[in-house]
């Protein structure tokens, strides 16, 4: 039995038939309308999170299966003192495929230990959320046709910006990639992934506070948001919250097929005045995350269509 | 000061001077009913001054773990009065209950029952991480 708790779990080879899954997916839809026909996907949501949380309920329900589960801890057996091991191995009795999300660190790891049936993970606090770092390499495949060779720009939160994480992780596996980490001092990379991923596999790169310096060279832009639940100090999140607004003017010198990428939700990190611009992809991005999520769940499921 | 040889047993070697008794109750050595001596402050010609260990008993003791403690203690294995085998721990691949995380976001901080297992990721420079959590170990 399969597990998705890290983006690693998986092969480039697995990734590649993953974005050939979904791209067949997109083009051929009512091919895959009964794939999953008499399957329950259970979300468990200790944590709420409605983007990603819907984007795996429409999956399932697009390949014909159904879905049941809770958004918010308080509406589940943990409020009673749960383990999730135990609320996982009951959960197994009902449905095929669990997709977990939860504020602590490890958590789907865990459950992966004691279900009876495929976890996902869909978000483990600051930790890892892999099926985004799918949803971002299907668009960034959709846009560009390739991973090599491209300038990879990160910026904002890349301390505790676990997409951001996960997406060096899984890019650092292709060849030529460079990699431009625009952060202020306080949300810098931590010095584990400079030092085990990127240094450690010879990766190019380069740290920078200079958001529009960088900008001609870029091939891709991934912008995050400063994220409140991460922060124990509401006084350290005010003061880096707005270090990066992306506009129309910062983006007078990047290229005119830069992909701007955000794993959304935004709050304020990208003017909507950009919205409109054909180099945004981050709502298509949305889109692919459920096509991306429906090949995810066939193979998990072992269904093959 | 003369401890008697011993017959058949273990003689952890080489630990970091006034580490004995630390090691002593971490390898519960404490719960034995067989003879166990804690040399401390020894003259070493290497260390300057180390502590040795010596348990009379074959024991089936996992000594691996002291690879993580210190790879600089030696270990050897007495059988009939001699040195059967005389090794250095390796650092192990994976510990349990041994050292905790202390990432307050990690799941092992609210959920009692888990085991706290590290994962050897780096053998050159020692560095273990949690299991669930991927925090490096702070020794």
């Amino acid at each position: 039995m399969r597990n998705l708790i890290d983006i690693t779990d998986l092969t480039i080879q697995e990734i590649d038939e993953l974005i050939a899954t979904a791209c067949d997916i997109i083009a051929n839809p009512d091919k895959y309308c009964d794939a999953c026909r008499r399957k329950k996907l259970a979300t468990l949501f200790f944590e709420p999170s409605t983007r990603t949380r819907l984007s795996f309920e429409a999956a399932m329900l697009e390949l014909g299966g159904s879905v049941l589960g809770f958004s918010e801890a308080n509406s589940s057996s943990a409020s009673k003192g749960e383990s999730v091991a135990d609320t996982v191995r009951v959960v197994g009795c009902y449905a095929d495929i669990i997709a977990m999300r939860h504020p602590k660190e490890g958590a789907p790891m865990v459950a992966s230990m004691h279900a009876p049936v495929p976890i996902i993970n869909a978000g483990d606090g600051g930790h890892n959320h892999p099926t985004q770092t799918l949803t971002d390499l299907l668009t960034i495949h959709r846009e560009k046709g390739h991973f090599d060779n491209l300038t990879v720009g990160l910026c904002g939160d890349l301390k505790f910006g676990r997409t951001v994480h996960s997406l060096i992780h899984a890019l650092s596996r292709y060849t030529g990639i460079h990699f431009v980490l625009i952060s202020p001092e306080e949300l810098r990379l931590p010095s584990y992934i400079i030092h085990d991923v990127l240094e450690k596999k010879g990766m190019s790169y380069e740290e920078t506070q200079d958001l529009e310096a960088v900008m001609p060279k870029l091939d891709i832009l991934y912008m995050t948001r400063v994220q409140r639940e991460r922060f124990f100090n509401e006084a350290d999140y005010i003061r880096l919250k707005d270090s990066y607004i992306l506009t129309l003017d910062k983006l007078k010198d990047a290229k005119e097929d830069l992909c701007i990428l955000h794993p959304l939700p935004r709050v304020n990190e990208i003017a909507t005045s950009v919205d409109n611009d054909s180099r945004a992809c981050y709502f298509k991005q949305a889109h692919n995350g459920k096509y991306i999520r429906m090949a995810l769940i066939l193979k998990l499921l072992g269904v093959e269509v | 000061m003369h401890i008697d040889e011993i017959q058949n047993g273990i003689v952890i070697d080489h630990i970091k001077a006034g580490k004995g008794m630390e090691l002593y109750h971490f390898l519960h050595l404490d719960e034995l009913d067989c003879s166990v001596a804690i040399l401390r402050n020894v003259s070493s010609q290497k260390m300057g001054k180390k502590d040795i260990i010596k348990i009379d008993s074959v024991l089936n003791m996992d000594l691996g773990v002291l690879g993580y403690m210190d790879p600089n203690m030696t270990i050897s294995i007495i059988q009939d009065g001699k040195r059967v085998k005389k090794f250095h721990p390796e650092l192990p691949e994976q510990i349990t209950n041994v050292i905790f995380c202390k990432n307050p976001r990690c799941i092992t901080t609210v959920e009692q029952e888990i085991d706290h297992i590290f994962k050897l990721t780096d053998r050159e420079k020692g560095v273990y991480r949690c299991l669930y959590c991927e925090s490096e170990a702070k020794k």
